[in-house]
């Protein structure tokens, strides 16, 4: 208990503190002025980012709380995806969820510090609880539009396969706390190599699971097959709140898969360990992702579902990545999440603004958007390409090292698919940038976001064009956050 | 003899475990399941304390038995008309249902029972709820104070929810 460096936990009691905060702040003001609460909220996130830039680098609790340096990328991910979340919230917090402001704001903060201290967890407890502490709010932020019966299904909706995958993922922890004896991801790795090598045998048990954890996680990331919650859910909850869903709660899965799998079972991630060998699992799954998701997203005429297959389709991309289990496939996820962050946040706050001006999600009524709001049809097309993986955008570069990292682990039938399943989702992508400029019907629509929107459109235009052109800074950090793991 | 004694109150228990449990899935009427789930969660309070684990054993009888339950009861007598309601709990997939389980319950029994678990052969400590608050406290006080956290949010959660609006 000596050398203990609580510092390092300032950030996230920071965040909660100021979520109370804000809680408080709703009140004080008299739930007046709806403003002052989403720039709180706004500062508040943007204070724990510098508070996490002076405070990181330990463990803490015997290692059970680290803060190395993915932990740091990804913390970095999320308050970003929680910031862009609320910078999008202010239109919608004027009118429609005017009598619980606060609760709104302070709700993304909780599932911000859960998904801190989940990508923080190296022992499978705090790493479960984290997920909870992050997905409890978004099942109330999912149903938050009271009156509206696709948000109240959302919320149920998700409530329900929400707490159905933590059992089953919970199960599968279970099995391997029995296999192992214990919940530290470290002492379990080194736990399975002994029995490996004093039996010669480990068993289906941990073919069971895995799977199960696989599946557990699965279900928070929104992979085939466990997407089926994903559209409806997505369609029904309050834009920003689909917008952090699919960035933030994404991302925090995949630190979640990247510690259990990736850092714990990394010994079973090749062929020489079949049958237990997860990599062969995860890859089938994310060509399933790939190839479901992009020719879902082809028949979607509402964009929200549309972007929800898309982003069914992205996290398949990651998987890529991920199933490498190398220096640079971990990398290249973090990467990735990096882009996919700016990318679909920006896209959803095109879409949370267009849908308060309009009311309408349909695809078709962003006719002609080009001529009377021209920078947001333009920002809109620059976000669609960058999910589309266009040069010279970030998401090429993020798909190219995805894809090299496939290539280099082996997966090259799994680059070939997402090639050949990225070259199909360009078709839908390109479809909203034609309807946006070429339509023949005459526009109506002119959309004029509030200050905080519009900071979070330019933060992302800058953030996709910047690391399209120059990877390097941020490709540096994910490999250096990458070398925690031992490869 | 003992550990015959002991294996014969575990088959007992496992019995009741499971009919009430189906007895929850199957009744028509939603209250007798809550009786029945009470009586399951009731018998897997006993397994616990087979296991060695009475402070786990108590925490299920107080939490799950009285206040869960007690809960649950309360939602069905509140909700007009559902108590007496006769209800069909399956719909046209049970048969699909319980082909998957089944399957499901084969490939684990199979994969479980051939699987080298790792066995602790040191005895128990003699208080393990002194082990336990101990534990709580030094190593898992992390975890353990996050949860306070989530409780808060569902707190909040459920507040916002079940707020009449305008109010």
């Amino acid at each position: 208990m000596t050398d203990q460096n609580w510092s390092i936990l300032i950030p996230e009691i920071f965040l909660f503190i100021w979520a109370l905060f804000i809680f408080g702040l709703d009140l004080g003001i008299k739930r007046k002025n709806p403003k002052i609460l989403g720039y709180s909220a706004m500062a508040g996130l943007t204070i724990t980012g510098i508070l996490l830039a002076i405070f990181n680098g330990g463990i803490l609790f015997k290692g059970m709380f680290q803060s190395d340096q993915l932990a740091i990328f990804f913390k970095v991910i999320f308050i970003g995806s929680a910031f862009m979340a609320v910078g999008s919230s202010f239109d919608i917090a004027s009118e429609k969820i005017r009598h619980h402001r606060g609760e709104y704001y302070g709700l993304i903060l909780f599932s911000t510090v859960g998904m801190m201290f989940l990508s923080s967890a190296s022992e499978l407890i705090t790493l479960y609880i984290g997920m909870e502490l992050t997905t409890i709010p978004l099942y109330v932020l999912a149903a938050f539009y009271k009156d509206d019966k696709l948000s109240v299904e959302a919320g149920l909706k998700y409530l329900i396969v929400g707490a159905f995958s933590s059992a089953i993922l919970l199960y599968g922890l279970s099995l391997l706390y029995g296999l192992t004896g214990t919940t530290d991801i470290v002492t379990m790795k080194i736990n399975l190599s002994l029995v490996f090598l004093s039996y010669g045998k480990i068993g289906p048990g941990l073919i069971l699971a895995m799977i199960m954890v696989i599946a557990g996680i699965g279900f928070k990331l929104a992979l085939v097959p466990f997407h089926m919650w994903a559209p409806d859910v997505y369609q029904g909850a309050p834009t920003p709140i689909t917008a952090f869903l699919s960035v933030g709660s994404k991302a925090a899965g995949v630190v979640a898969f990247a510690r259990i799998f990736v850092n714990g079972l990394i010994a079973f991630a090749s062929d020489v360990m079949k049958p237990l060998d997860w990599g062969i699992i995860v890859a089938i799954l994310a060509a399933a992702a790939m190839i479901l998701g992009n020719i879902t997203a082809l028949r979607q005429r509402n964009i929200k579902r549309m972007l929800a297959y898309s982003s069914i389709a992205q996290i398949g991309y990651v998987m890529v990545g991920m199933v490498a289990a190398s220096e640079l496939g971990i990398a290249s996820v973090g990467y990735y999440m990096f882009i996919y962050l700016f990318a679909n946040m920006g896209a959803f706050t095109i879409a949370t603004i267009f849908n308060d001006k309009t009311g309408s999600d349909g695809i078709i009524s962003y006719s002609g958007l080009s001529k009377t709001s021209p920078i947001f049809a333009a920002y809109m097309s620059i976000f669609l390409l960058s999910l589309a993986g266009i040069p010279p955008l970030g998401g090429f570069a993020a798909k190219y090292l995805v894809f090299a990292a496939g290539i280099q682990a082996g997966y090259t039938w799994l680059v070939i698919v997402a090639l050949l399943t990225s070259v199909v989702s360009l078709y839908y992508y390109a479809n909203i940038i034609k309807t946006m400029y070429f339509s023949a019907e005459e526009p109506t629509i002119k959309i004029h976001p509030s200050f905080p929107a519009n900071l979070v459109l330019l933060i992302s235009v800058i953030g996709i064009i910047l690391f399209g052109i120059f990877p390097g800074p941020i490709l540096d950090w994910a490999l250096e956050s990458a070398k925690i793991f031992a490869f | 003899m003992e550990v015959e004694v002991s294996q014969l109150v575990f088959y007992l228990l496992s019995f009741v475990i499971i009919i009430s449990a189906i007895y929850v899935v199957t009744l028509r009427n939603i209250f007798h399941s809550a009786l029945f789930l009470i009586l399951t969660l009731f018998a897997v309070a006993g397994i616990y304390i087979m296991l060695n684990a009475e402070f786990l054993a108590a925490v299920q009888v107080l939490i799950y038995v009285g206040a869960i339950s007690i809960l649950i009861i309360f939602a069905i007598m509140l909700t007009s008309q559902l108590a007496n309601k006769q209800i069909r709990q399956s719909n046209e997939q049970v048969m699909i249902g319980i082909f998957i389980c089944s399957g499901f319950l084969l490939a684990s029994l199979g994969s479980i029972a051939n699987t080298v678990w790792r066995i602790v052969e040191k005895p128990l400590p003699e208080n393990n709820t002194l082990t336990m608050g101990k534990l709580l406290m030094n190593e898992f006080v992390l975890p353990f104070e996050i949860v306070s956290i989530v409780l808060l949010a569902a707190l909040i959660g459920a507040v916002v929810l079940a707020r009449k609006e305008g109010a």
